[in-house]
């Protein structure tokens, strides 16, 4: 079979491809418009764009259908059944509001209520159980929430995180009756403690499975029809790669799925260049997400809140988002304060250089203004020409006069606040976690990130910025690298003093080898499988949980686990979390977590490395007027894919290539490397 | 001072906001009781150097304090003014509710930020400790007749001079809780908050200048106060009065008045509460301090686009008597201060309702129910659970209110049923949306909700609540109607009792098997509910929300035997009403 291997990002304005071939060291990036709402054709379309599809052996996907389907509450119709007394768990939350100044906003769960019933059951905390379940009751109430409509099925019971079996048993007896497979039951989706989160995710999960299944389903036939013979995979929002199955089992698991591709990707283009402390900053239409990867690891959140009162509690590449996109609106509040976003103008209709419509100005206009956006070659290929008259005049109208600003003033202070918003998002990400900015390389993709490294370098006190090859795919590159995963969680509430080390061993080595068959039958090659298990720990009395890592991994005859080990690891990460330990309080167990990670061959970025025919006079473009600090200036510009390696450009100077634009600002300079990334950093 | 440009004063504003941001993060990572770590009840700033009129507060800190700081940080300034003597580095430390607000629990450090020798600003870290003595553990005593009772009491005192941590002062805070290591915990998590925000302030001044960032802290404080002075010259002048009463206090079955008139004037508003009830011998009374901390979390509610900076009180003027229960000083009980700061903020959103019906929102649940069970284990171990409620908000222009949220003063979350059940023997029976507890309107309120727990321990588990809004519901504006009041019952082996004193309970004892129930308010109506659109009530009924009873009580919306709308009935009913 052919040893090529396709990224595909489909994201909410363009689909990315990127594929490589293995056995001849070789790649090809596509670029196609994406199609809301019929995502599988730009799909296929992209896949035609690159070759044919006979040829690939196989593809791995990462999907925004199941974060749109979620955003834009296009779900399908479920219902729900509920221990007695229970129904309104997902309704009620965790008794919260939208904001914390205004009173005023309503929430509308994904079931209605009359879409959710109530069946006699219960389990306690003990994982005892005090009522069996009435099996005739939890039949009766799907044939009824059936003829209500509901389309999937979610059956969330208290405590099952304790006890699986009435789940179990009402799980079967729907399934008798249910007409498809589309049934989520909380226990399998995630048995872990604490009610509103597994049933929001239990819920989402259903929520989605006939939208995702669909999808796959669709495309699956397409490629079929296109005489494809390789393997199709799905990134998950973990940044590891999980079979079609597991998706359609599990699509809430899809959620962040294209971001975590990104993030995966940075991390590995970071390692390759020497650096294990990056900050990725990808600037997109609408938002500026910051994730951090520290000693050469993506940062994992256990759960994501996907808007008011719809959480996700499965492992993600925690990314933070804040409003502060190209698309971005700038204006000036009731206060005369200057505010860049969170109001965004999106792609569609984007800035009003766009011409499609939209009088108010972005930031985007405010680049194309200065100079730094080339408006005559508009990255990504949808337009010819960028109107700079429109984007002038909106920043002049809406900015320049309330400020009494001229233009060039007025755009110059839009990026500035959009940069110190930038670097304030990734001052407190780094800040949360402990980590000093200082150690720390910022890795921008996506389309204008490049744009404001030189600020954030400057602003934050940043080491260096690594802007890669290719920025506008990184999303599709990270497919073709990340790992294949599998992670579960299961509640134990153990104490550590005087632990029943045996038991604990035999759920790791059940949880472990579970875990590791997913991975192994997801069909793709890997080099290793690696379990790793985590526990969540706290001192008695706290509700938080600190993540300890074990030492141990599976092997015959068991994991090797010990009371001292666990005690050891627990202080470690208690001291690195909050500084000081609680000698004398009693230390619990909560959670085990389990994770199979199927290791890919190492992907060798040095296909990325500039060409032979790469030299200065070729990419020399000459000189433009970029206008910062105030004045004018006569700017080189470079066109950045041929630059040989080894060069050193310094600033200011704009590098342009089609997927994104590097303002190398005064001060700094830019040097390619091997890996024909391009090192900002200052000029010592 | 040089004028600023505009460039540099947002920035600043974002650096300094983010200053605040950053201690807030710092303490919630680092603190060990959840009810700082979880549920956020602490909150930083950077305080003026004179007045220590807040200049910029945290966004993720506790609504309630963002207004009592600078009371704090002032109480603070005028001991330095006593005593004199104040070093960089020095850091205040105390827990008195009668010179900077709320109760005993929220310990707050006040530490200022030196530039040559003098102060530049001061900066400011409060967190609720778990507990700090008197007769009741967590310290909700219900009964309470004298601040002793409800736990110790520390003015400012140095807990760093010249330096040195003066370990005596930690001693005694030690030797006064039940839970001194985790005081211990949250102590160190606010200094390491002080640090960092003394550290970035130095950082900030240093990039920018002393001069610059203070202009910019008057800009701010400037553009926050012509935003207020907008926001009130958009109500028509006058004098809008609203009253409303809490329960009790505890320990007499006597209502109390809350009475609120606010005068309109210009862009100037006056809130006076001279009319209500005198200092009452339960723990229902507050300070001044946090009486004009909880007017700021109302209009705060109501103007969000008023940044967090004392700008905002400028245009306002307090009358607020020591002669009422709004301003009293020591010793007189404040540990149940959260009722009464709630029924305050009822006031506020009553009276704007009357100047600007069309704009308003219906009360809120406004109760916070603070609920003890405890009891001994088989093994001899106390436990005792300890949990705040939620209810509904009110309904608004924009929609219905929100079904289970938390209270104004708060962000707080609930703690998971299974949690609960995991630590504590009990047994919830119920944990559901309350029916026909919304107050009626076009938009009605949210539901209240219906918590039922079964006693599982062997031996007996005593009961604790301290509630409110059992005899007077939230109420409803703009026509909109009142919602359901609070509920409290607990079994008894002669049948079901409610307690005399509605929602505040000392000496109820339940056995196991016997229960509990708990039925908290939804929030208040707005708009006149025979204007609701007939096909949301059938909706509502649909959903079990809303019965046919009160739908057609309530509504005048009459229902077939299938929930449709009957139309010729509900005209009748609505008497030719418009729909």
């Amino acid at each position: 079979m052919s040893q090529s291997i396709v990224g595909v990002d489909v994201g909410g304005t363009f689909t990315d491809l990127f594929l490589y071939d293995a056995a001849a060291r070789s790649f090809r990036t596509a670029k196609v418009p994406s199609q809301r709402g019929n995502e599988s054709a730009g799909f296929m379309q992209g896949l035609g764009v690159l070759g044919a599809i006979d040829s690939f052996g196989a593809i791995v996907h990462g999907t925004t259908v199941g974060t749109n389907s979620l955003l834009e509450r296009r779900g399908s119709r479920i219902g729900v059944i509920t221990t007695r007394g229970f129904r309104d768990v997902l309704e009620m939350r965790r008794r919260d509001r939208r904001q914390t100044w205004g009173l005023w906003g309503d929430f509308t769960p994904i079931a209605d209520r009359d879409m959710r019933l109530e069946v006699d059951e219960r389990t306690l905390a003990d994982g005892s159980i005090r009522t069996a379940v009435d099996v005739d009751a939890v039949r009766a109430a799907a044939e009824t929430l059936r003829q209500r409509g509901a389309e999937a099925l979610a059956i969330i019971f208290i405590n099952a995180y304790a006890n699986t079996e009435n789940e179990r048993l009402a799980l079967a007896a729907a399934r008798a009756v249910w007409p498809n497979e589309h049934i989520s039951a909380s226990h399998e989706v995630l048995p872990e403690i604490r009610e509103f989160e597994r049933a929001s995710t239990t819920a989402l999960n259903a929520y989605l499975q006939p939208v995702v299944g669909n999808y796959l389903a669709k495309l699956e036939g397409a490629l079929a029809q296109n005489n494809f013979h390789g393997t199709f995979h799905i990134v998950q929002s973990n940044g590891g790669v999980m079979s079609t199955r597991t998706a359609r089992r599990l699509p809430v698991r899809t959620a962040l799925s294209g971001p975590a591709a990104g993030v995966i990707a940075a991390a590995a283009i970071a390692r390759a260049c020497g650096q294990d402390n990056i900050i990725t900053a990808d600037l997109g239409g609408t938002s500026f997400d910051v994730s951090v990867v520290a000693g050469g690891k993506a940062s994992l959140a256990a759960q994501t809140v996907i808007d008011f009162g719809m959480v996700i509690r499965t492992p993600m590449i925690e990314i933070t988002t804040i409003g502060a996109g190209g698309g971005s609106i700038a204006s000036v509040d009731r206060g005369g304060l200057l505010q860049v976003g969170p109001e965004s103008a999106g792609s569609v209709p984007g800035p009003a250089c766009y011409g499609q419509g939209n009088d108010r100005p972005t930031l985007t206009d405010a680049h194309v203004v200065l100079g730094r956006i080339n408006a005559a070659r508009p990255i990504g290929g949808k337009l010819a020409q960028l109107d700079l008259e429109a984007a002038t005049r909106a920043i002049l109208t809406h900015v320049g006069a309330p400020l009494q600003l001229d233009v060039m003033q007025a755009a110059e202070a839009i990026v500035r606040v959009a940069d110190a918003r930038m670097a304030g998002a990734i001052r407190l990400v780094s800040v949360e976690r402990g980590h000093d900015p200082a150690k720390f390389a910022a890795m921008p993709f996506g389309g204008g990130g490049a744009l404001h490294v030189g600020a954030l370098i400057k602003d934050i006190g940043l080491k260096c910025a690594v802007v890669p090859r290719f920025p506008g795919v990184t999303s599709a590159l990270g497919c073709v690298i990340a790992d294949l995963r599998h992670d579960q969680v299961q509640t134990v509430n153990l104490m550590a003093d005087g632990l029943d080390v045996a038991a604990l061993d035999a759920r790791m080595m059940a949880a472990g080898e579970e875990a590791r068959a997913v991975v192994a039958a997801a069909g793709i090659v890997v080099e290793r499988i690696d379990v790793v298990f985590e526990l969540d720990m706290h001192y008695l009395g706290q509700t938080h949980t600190v993540a300890v890592p074990l030492p141990v991994t599976l092997a015959p005859g068991g994991t090797g686990i010990s009371e001292a080990a666990i005690r050891a690891a627990f202080d470690v990460a208690y001291a690195a979390a909050f500084g000081r330990l609680l000698p004398g309080i009693p230390v619990r167990i909560v959670s085990l977590r389990t994770a199979a990670i199927g290791r890919r061959p190492a992907f060798d970025l040095s296909a990325f490395a500039p060409g032979a025919d790469a030299s200065l006079e070729k990419a020399a473009k000459g000189v433009r007027p970029v206008w910062f600090e105030g004045a004018w200036h006569e700017t080189k510009v470079w066109s950045r894919l041929d630059l040989p390696g080894g060069t050193v450009i310094e600033g200011p100077a704009v590098l342009e290539q089609p997927d994104a634009t590097i303002f190398i600002d005064p001060g700094l300079r830019g040097r390619v490397d091997d890996l024909g990334n391009v090192i900002v950093e200052r000029i010592a | 001072m040089r004028a600023l440009d505009p460039v540099t004063l947002a920035v600043l504003n974002g650096r300094l906001v983010q200053i605040a941001d950053e201690m807030d993060a710092t303490l919630f990572r680092s603190a060990f009781n959840p009810i700082i770590a979880e549920a956020h009840d602490a909150c930083h700033g950077l305080y003026h150097a004179e007045t220590g009129a807040t200049l910029v507060q945290g966004t993720s800190g506790l609504p309630i304090f963002v207004g009592a700081m600078a009371f704090a940080v002032k109480a603070v300034i005028d001991k330095v003014a006593e005593r004199g003597g104040l070093a960089a580095g020095d850091t205040y430390l105390f827990n008195d509710p009668y010179d900077g607000g709320t109760h005993l629990n929220d310990f707050r450090l006040v530490r200022p930020v030196m530039r040559d020798g003098k102060v530049f600003a001061w900066l400011a870290s409060v967190g609720h400790w778990l507990d700090v003595g008197g007769n009741v553990p967590g310290n909700f005593n219900a009964k309470a007749t004298e601040s002793f009772q409800e736990g110790f009491r520390i003015p400012p005192v140095k807990l760093i001079s010249g330096g040195v941590f003066q370990q005596d002062i930690a001693d005694i805070l030690a030797a006064n809780s039940r839970l001194p290591q985790s005081n211990w915990g949250d102590l160190n998590g606010q200094l390491n908050a002080l640090g960092l925000g003394e550290q970035r302030v130095h950082a900030l001044l240093d990039e920018y200048g002393d001069d610059t960032v203070a202009a910019a802290m008057s800009a701010l404080s400037a553009r926050a106060e012509a935003l207020m002075r907008a926001n009130i010259a958009a109500l028509p002048d006058g004098t809008y009065s609203y009253d409303d009463f809490l329960d009790n206090d505890g320990v007499t079955d006597t209502p109390l008045r809350i009475a609120l008139d606010m005068t309109i004037r210009g862009d100037t508003m006056k809130l006076d509460f001279s009319r209500s009830a005198p200092p009452c011998q339960g723990p229902l009374n507050i300070a001044r301090s946090t009486a004009v901390a909880c007017c700021y979390v109302a209009l705060k509610h109501l103007f969000i686009d008023v940044p967090a900076n004392a700008g905002c009180l400028a245009p306002i003027e307090f009358v607020i008597p020591d002669t009422t229960l709004l301003g009293v000083s020591a010793p007189k009980p404040v540990g149940g201060y959260t009722e009464t700061i709630l029924r305050v903020i009822d006031t506020v959103f009553g009276a704007f309702a009357k100047a600007a019906p069309e704009r308003a929102n219906g009360s809120p649940y406004a109760t916070i129910n603070a609920l003890s069970l405890a009891g001994w284990r088989q093994d001899a171990r106390r436990w005792v659970m300890f949990c705040f409620f939620g209810g509904g908000l009110g309904g608004n222009p924009e929609g219905d209110g929100l079904n289970h949220g938390n209270n104004p003063i708060s962000t707080a979350t609930i703690p998971p049923a299974e949690i609960l059940e995991s630590l504590y023997p009990v047994m919830f029976t119920q944990w559901a949306l309350r029916p026909d507890s919304a107050g009626p309107g076009r938009h009605r309120g949210g539901l209240g909700a219906i918590y039922e727990i079964e006693a599982l321990n062997e031996s007996d588990t005593d009961v604790f609540l301290l509630g409110e809004r059992g005899k007077f519901p939230p109420f409803g504006v703009n026509g909109g109607k009142s919602a359901a009041l609070n509920r409290f019952v607990y079994q008894t082996d002669a049948g079901e009792r409610t307690p005399p004193l509605v929602s505040k309970v000392t000496d109820v004892r339940i056995k196991r098997g016997q229960r509990i129930r708990l039925e908290t308010p939804g929030g208040g109506g707005f708009g006149d509910p025979m204007t609701r659109e007939p096909a949301r009530v059938a909706r509502d009924f649909g959903f079990g929300y809303v019965s046919r009873v009160a739908a057609q009580r309530d509504y005048g919306v009459a229902l077939r035997d299938d929930g449709t709308v009957d139309e010729s009935r509900t005209a009748a009913l609505r008497g030719g009403a418009k729909l």
